[in-house]
């Protein structure tokens, strides 16, 4: 038996840790821990309700127009005005996070991903005249890549050409993300952390200048996402297509649903769905959180989201994650865009089904392949390209000069809930209002779900799961790890380990 | 090709802590330079910022990007420029954050940055956590958080210091500090705030350059978000706020927070979150500069 460790695991927000304990090249245990504690929970606790937005979003500099939107929501609820927001506030809302998706998709795919992929010192072979792949091409001469060079030689399999355009759609890739978060700006203020979503609506009010200048960075987006982004990733599903095959996880996906429509739907509706596609509605009160392996308080687990407690105990035996263990109906859950795409697929959704099917039909795969590494790659564009392909005709509902924001109080004592679909997945914010403060908050973000501990009856996380079972090619250069965690696109500052199998020698393998 | 340019390099190391990543984030939203310039070209002729580390978007990972951390630190010693994203937590001995193992033990963000600190030649304190320790030291600072400049104290460790504080802080606060650092060196005290902030972005309060600064004078107060007016009464804090975002704007110059009609909340301020905040209430009128 053989640990392999990877620290830090790199090309994901926040600090991970990865140890697997592999048998003939076969990754047999798993065990994910987050170690960087930041308590934002207990620091929101006593102060101004109406201030939990501009916290949460603290809580990530990626996800951070996802925490205000969800933080809104579970605010408009508490206060009582959750039927009163003015269309254009819930509109401006809708445009600001799909904004923010669409540039966290793309920076996902080229600037965390894509490296796992292509090659980047073939660029020394370059011979056009981009002045930018001639400069990283001067760096790769000299031998001196810098941030680019790579942690390992080995499984990568795309034609010069391929690996060469890519670089290239890496680098322009830089530009677009950009301009999608100044496509967010043009209503949200700024970003990272815009200030527009308050509860009762947007401080911003739509203009048409503003909503041009919106829709044309818009349209360049969506050449974008339709003429690189999904050709890309189809070009590199092609040459790894045994990915399809690689890092199912749990089998169970929930998502919340997102982005309220006028009718009070939401664009895409809300359920779970099992590998056999078939689809549940969502049932909130089957969300449990557990802390047996979490550095918290035991006498908190197994409590539901609205009563939970934030107690850390970080010397807590037998523990080794920051994170917890939240379980719906008792077990582990994918969240993420393959959630969104395929509770929606399942729903019969239309514009789904086809957006998956054309894409699989190259393939000639089915559906139930998308539960894999590229099944979730695929999901996140193809959920990029649906909203992004939405967002015209939202925008063209606003009503210029008119209100999107609508007053209230902060009430003595309540409680409010936000569910919404983060970039990363399912997101929920909960809040409990005494004496007008803020006496409990408590989130569950996406990575939560995805790269939780084993919960109280010993049941890997999702995350955890997706790696047992994985057959490495060669455990020197673990390229298989690095590639099924980051198809989760993990968003946490937290820390990954594998479970010490009882018995058995273990030699600690450091790759070098 | 590369050695016969003779270009001066300066080695750079990212170092992030207890973070969210916007600071990141925001200095990728850079435009011009934009973030592949500042990765791959001399952003002053014949200079280059020759940055080796940074978690987010390196390719190597694991052991290899150790070795790039370390390597980097000693080839460099007393030599390269720390740019630190984040807060350090300090409670427990830093047993909340906690970023590799070393001879069976955990090593704590503490520890790494204090030997990151000794052998750098100047530090950049990035965004509000890493300069007065913002959000993650929020009272009641549940993981012992500070900022760099009480860290290095704390230690007795004399590393010059600048901060470039705002959550996050704009790309060009960042750039511009960069640029001025490979012109000229460390800056004059004089080109400091007290806060360790350069003057250049961070001399004059919001409220002196804020469009909206006229409705003040004319007393034409908003009452509620979407209302032309002055965004006092709804608890703006650019009156005791300095930085140049009405002049600057964010995002490419697209927009700022008093331009999508929210009011300042103060986030370049050593006092950020504590002081500045319920962040919609009203200034306390003893607080407010003449």
């Amino acid at each position: 038996m053989t640990k392999i460790v990877i620290e830090p695991v790199t090309r994901i927000e926040g600090h991970l840790r990865i140890e697997v304990i592999t048998e003939n090249n076969e990754i047999k245990e798993a065990r994910s821990s987050g170690t960087l504690f930041r308590g934002l929970e207990i620091i929101l606790q006593g102060r101004d309700p109406g201030d939990a937005p501009i916290y949460t979003q603290r809580i990530c500099g990626l996800c951070t127009a996802s925490h205000s939107m969800a933080s809104a929501l579970t605010l408009d609820s508490a206060f009582g005005i959750a039927d009163e927001i003015p269309d254009n506030g819930r509109i401006l809302r809708n445009l600001i996070l799909g904004a923010a998706h669409i540039a966290d998709h793309i920076l996902h795919f080229y600037h965390l991903a894509i490296l796992d992929y292509v090659d980047m010192t073939r660029i020394a072979n370059y011979d056009g005249g981009d002045s930018t792949l001639n400069s990283i091409k001067r760096l790769a001469e000299a031998d001196e890549l810098r941030l680019f060079t790579a942690g390992y030689e080995g499984d990568y399999r795309l034609s010069d050409k391929a690996n060469m355009e890519l670089v290239a759609h890496y680098i322009k890739a830089l530009e677009m993300r950009r301009k999608a978060q100044e496509m967010l700006s043009i209503f949200g203020g700024k970003m990272p952390h815009n200030m527009a979503i308050v509860p009762g609506g947007v401080t911003a009010t739509p203009t048409t200048d503003k909503m041009l200048s919106f829709l044309w960075r818009l349209n360049e987006l969506r050449d974008f996402i339709n003429n690189v982004y999904i050709p890309d990733i189809l070009t590199i599903a092609e040459a790894y297509s045994d990915y399809f095959k690689i890092g199912a996880g749990c089998g169970n996906l929930l998502s919340y649903g997102n982005f309220e429509l006028d009718d009070e739907k939401r664009f895409l509706n809300s359920g779970t769905v099992s590998t056999e596609l078939k689809l549940s509605p969502l049932d909130i009160d089957k969300i449990w959180e557990q802390v047996k392996y979490s550095w918290y308080a035991s006498s908190t687990t197994g409590r539901q989201p609205r009563q939970a407690e934030t107690k850390p105990e970080p010397n807590k035996k037998g523990a080794y994650s920051w994170i917890k263990a939240p379980r719906y109906d008792g077990k582990a859950y994918e969240a993420g865009p393959l959630a969104r795409i395929m509770v929606n697929y399942a729903n019969g959704n239309q514009v789904v089904k086809n957006l998956v099917d054309s894409a699989l039909a190259q393939f000639k795969l089915s559906p139930k392949v998308m539960f894999s590494v590229f099944g979730r790659h695929i999901a996140r564009a193809l959920y990029t390209k649906l909203v992004a392909d939405a967002m015209p005709a939202w925008l063209l509902q606003l009503r210029p000069e008119e209100p999107a924001y609508i007053k209230s109080t902060v009430p003595e004592q309540a409680t409010g809930m936000g569910l919404i679909e983060a970039a990363r997945g399912a997101l929920g914010h909960w809040i409990e209002i005494k004496d007008h403060k803020i006496a409990n908050y408590q989130c569950i973000t996406p990575s939560t779900w995805n790269l939780s501990p084993k919960d109280d009856r010993g049941q890997p996380g999702p995350m955890e799961q997706a790696l047992i079972g994985t057959k490495m090619k060669d455990e020197n250069t673990p390229l298989e790890i690095g590639r099924i965690i980051r198809s989760f696109d993990p968003c946490l500052a937290c820390a990954v380990h594998l479970i010490t199998p009882k018995g058995g020698n273990i030699d600690t393998l450091h790759i070098t | 090709m590369l050695a016969t340019m003779k270009i001066e390099e300066f080695p750079a190391i990212w170092y992030q802590a207890a973070n969210c990543g916007g600071c990141s984030i925001s200095i990728f939203n850079s435009v011009s330079p934009g973030i592949e310039n500042i990765l791959i070209d001399e952003i002053i002729p014949g200079k280059h910022i020759n940055l080796r580390f940074h978690t987010t978007i390196m390719a190597a990972e694991g052991n290899a990007a150790i070795r790039l951390l370390e390597n980097s630190k000693k080839d460099n010693k007393d030599n390269y420029i720390l740019i630190v994203e984040g807060a350090i937590p300090t409670a427990k001995n830093g047993t909340y954050g906690t970023t590799v193992n070393k001879d069976g033990r955990r090593i704590s963000m503490a520890t790494q940055l204090q030997s990151l600190a000794q052998d750098a030649s100047v530090i950049i304190a990035l965004g509000t956590c890493a300069a007065f320790g913002g959000i993650a030291a929020a009272q009641p600072n549940p993981t012992g958080c500070m900022g760099v400049d009480q860290f290095l104290n704390a230690r007795r460790i004399t590393t010059p210091l600048i901060n470039v504080p705002g959550c996050p802080p704009h790309p060009d606060w960042f750039t511009g500090t960069i640029a001025s650092l490979l012109l000229y060196g460390l800056p004059k005290p004089e080109e400091l705030d007290e806060y360790k902030r350069p003057k250049a972005f961070y001399g004059k309060p919001i409220h002196e350059n804020c469009p909206r600064r006229a409705y003040f004078e004319e007393g034409k107060f908003a009452t509620s978000f979407g209302e032309p007016g002055c965004l006092n009464e709804l608890g703006c804090k650019g009156p005791v706020t300095y930085a140049d975002c009405p002049l600057r704007k964010w995002n490419n110059g697209i927009n700022w927070c008093i331009g999508a009609g929210s009011p300042c909340i103060g986030c370049c301020e050593p006092g950020f979150p504590d002081l500045v905040s319920p962040f919609y209430q009203k200034l306390n009128a003893t607080s407010l500069p003449l």
